[in-house]
């Protein structure tokens, strides 16, 4: 088992006849992810890796049955294919896009809103990496021979410090269950406790990492989720020691300009609810390593 | 993107928030010709640098007709000022708001920012102006009223009477806060700003609510559809080596440390910057070269990186995802040859091609420090650092 994708999710990719979506769509059919369709107005009726491409995407959904997408949309026009996505009945949708403008994801977020909670879509990203369940299949543009199937759940903000996370475990023999990127932008469609929530609730999962970074409020409202609701012990680490306040660092998110935003101050935070905070980044795989042994002893 | 406080006030006039008359003034005869339009009496001389605190650091002057204003633009002029939000260099004044006098009775303080937990645009109001809004917040929480506002409503009249009753206003000064809050509003949302602050938003004496400083800054993301927002960029107020990283579109922020960093990555440059830290050094920059990196890339990452002079060792440290080590590992040598390194540069490749990228360091011949993880990268940057220091 794993999370929001198996073997089995049938994947539309929004922007499949562009350089980067056909790549990254083609690594993934690959990988043995059911891509389905594409979609790319104004070129309906066409092919691309051998999948139909549809103008819409609620024609792409009712000819395919497809229940997720991958957006390779750029930033202008990300949101509204969010939206169209969503309204097309989509389950989940991931978003790679950077650069998309906050009021566009304000609107974005508003809309989902409008929808009943069995038929809301369930957004990641955007400016994430996107999803790997390994030896399933996968939604993104990670490398996914990093990635060995197993029982820890990654939950993080950056891609690249996904992969190191994801790289150090390999080199320990340990396995992910799924590893979802959640993106660095101050809105995003999950949050790190919407994920681990998800991660709580799935029987292939017994432990989590979850890397942070400095800004915003989100690490604060997931460490009090793992202190109040979970049973499965959670590792994390958060990057940024060294980011000094009020500079944005790469990521729109990732600026520290309110109380508690320091990685100092969150670290503090989620080690007083009981979570592993590795003491450095390339201490993350020793850490999951340890919160494994733990609980295993306690069991 | 940051903007002047005249450019600031400009923008929310057009949108109805009432502004002190004034103008601009680049020299000195300038800005004793913007004194003379006011009455040629007294005035307000304001230095326009794109920080907070300008008042405490000598940028701000009440003065006594024209021959006190040409004087002290001509101090002012072309001088830096240390404010509490600069860095020890400080900001270079290139422009002088010039306005009149307001009689205060009350200073308000009004901002305008994105709240990350409810996601949508919140106004953050206090009855105290005229202090920076973190010292408020420490000092006077009390004081401080918030509102959010549902994106698909926007502000609604009620909400924005609400707010200006919090504050302790009354009579006709409601209708004005009224006007203000909206027009702000309006602004925030249509030119897509992420701050608008009015501090202090004064009650003058003849009960009339009146911007007696404003401030905007802009989605970077949405400069798309604002070109006669972005066209208000202004490269004097950024740190050079930032604005060079900016038109090489290069995520880059300096720092005050002499390890150079180059990594693919928000979240791993700032992990890698904490390695470095932990092992001992300090970090030159971030900077995250994106996922694509092709060889002209990585030479223009090693120009920006290099165009600090506190710099003294370069740490590469790339985890390939869209990347590959092979492009990378080509860069680093071509950027040896076009960008002439002579400085130490440790090299740390992982992830997609890592082989080919490891073998063409390798079989380079040059002085490249190859390195396998994070943990011993951080470590050889800090090592050559402390030789080279030795050596010097």
């Amino acid at each position: 088992m794993a999370i929001l994708i198996t073997n089995e999710t049938r994947v539309v990719v929004q922007g499949l006849s562009g350089r980067i979506g056909q790549f990254h769509a083609q690594e993934m059919i690959e990988y043995g992810t059911k891509v389905v369709a594409g979609v790319t107005p104004g070129k309906g009726g066409t092919t691309v890796l051998n999948r139909p491409v549809f103008n819409t995407m609620r024609e792409a959904v009712e000819h395919t049955g497809a229940e997720a997408s991958l957006l390779f949309v750029p930033p202008a026009g990300a949101a509204d294919a969010m939206m169209e996505a969503a309204d097309a009945g989509i389950k989940t949708a991931v978003c790679v896009t950077d650069g998309i403008p906050s009021q566009d994801m304000m609107r974005v977020k508003r809309f989902l809103r409008r929808f009943p909670r069995e038929k809301k879509m369930r957004l990641i990203g955007p400016n994430c990496a996107g999803i790997i369940s390994p030896g399933n299949g996968f939604m993104g543009i990670m490398p996914p021979h990093i990635y060995t199937p197993g029982r820890v759940g990654i939950v993080g903000r950056s891609g690249t410090l996904g992969y190191e996370a994801a790289s150090q475990m390999q080199a320990l023999g340990i396995g992910i269950s799924s590893s979802i990127g959640i993106g660095g932008d101050p809105i995003n469609g999950s949050s790190f406790r919407d994920i681990l929530e998800l991660f709580e609730a799935d029987p292939g999962t017994d432990a989590v990492i979850m890397i942070g970074e400095i800004g915003g409020p989100q690490e604060a409202e997931a460490a009090a989720f793992v202190r109040d609701h979970m049973k499965k012990p959670v590792a994390a680490y958060i990057a940024g020691l060294a980011a000094p306040k009020g500079r944005q660092m790469g990521h729109a998110g990732a600026i520290i300009s309110a109380f508690g935003e320091s990685a100092q101050e969150k670290v503090a935070l989620l080690s007083s609810c009981g979570i592993d905070v590795a003491p450095n980044p390339s201490a993350m795989g020793e850490t999951v390593a340890r919160i494994l042994s733990s609980s295993q002893k306690a069991a | 993107m940051d903007i002047h406080e005249h450019q600031a006030k400009d923008i929310l006039a057009t949108f109805g928030v009432p502004v002190p008359k004034g103008g601009i003034a680049f020299t000195p005869e300038q800005a004793a010709f913007r004194c003379r339009e006011l009455g040629g009496k007294r005035c307000v001389v304001k230095a326009q640098v794109h920080s907070g605190g300008r008042g405490e650091a000598g940028g701000v002057k009440l003065c006594e007709g024209e021959a006190e204003t040409r004087a002290f633009a001509t101090e002012l002029l072309g001088k830096s000022i240390v404010t509490k939000q600069t860095d020890a260099n400080g900001k270079r004044v290139d422009r002088l708001w010039i306005e009149e006098v307001s009689q205060i009775a009350q200073e308000l303080y009004l901002g305008f920012v994105l709240d990350r937990k409810s996601e949508r645009i919140m106004i953050v109001a206090s009855g105290h102006g005229g202090m920076e809004i973190e010292d408020l917040a420490e000092e006077d929480p009390d004081s401080l009223v918030r509102m959010v506002i549902d994106p698909a409503a926007g502000l609604a009249e009620y909400q924005a009477r609400e707010l200006a009753f919090k504050l302790g206003l009354n009579g006709p000064q409601v209708a004005q806060m009224v006007i203000v809050l909206k027009a702000c509003y309006r602004a925030y949302r249509d030119l897509d700003a992420m701050m608008v602050e009015i501090n202090p938003l004064v009650i003058c004496d003849d009960g009339s609510l009146v911007a007696l400083d404003a401030k905007m800054s802009f989605d970077g993301n949405a400069l798309f559809r604002h070109a006669a927002i972005a066209a208000l960029r202004d490269p004097g107020q950024e740190d050079p080596r930032e604005s060079f990283a900016a038109d090489h579109d290069l995520a880059y922020v300096g720092l005050d440390g002499d390890i150079g960093c180059i990594i693919n990555g928000a979240g791993l440059a700032m992990a890698t910057m904490d390695m470095i830290q932990l092992a001992g050094g300090e970090p030159a920059n971030f900077l995250d070269i994106g996922g694509g990196a092709s060889p002209e890339r990585v030479c223009q990452a090693f120009r920006t990186v290099l165009s600090d002079s506190n710099v003294c060792v370069i740490l590469v440290n790339i985890f390939a995802g869209i990347n590959r080590c092979d492009w990378i590992a080509n860069g680093v040598i071509k950027a040896y040859k076009d960008v002439g390194i002579e400085l130490p540069v440790v090299v740390r490749l992982s992830g997609t091609n890592v082989d080919a990228g490891r073998k063409i360091i390798e079989d380079s011949g040059l002085p490249i420090i190859s390195t396998n993880t994070l943990a011993e990268a951080a470590e050889a940057a800090v090592l050559a650092r402390s030789q080279r220091i030795a050596a010097e």
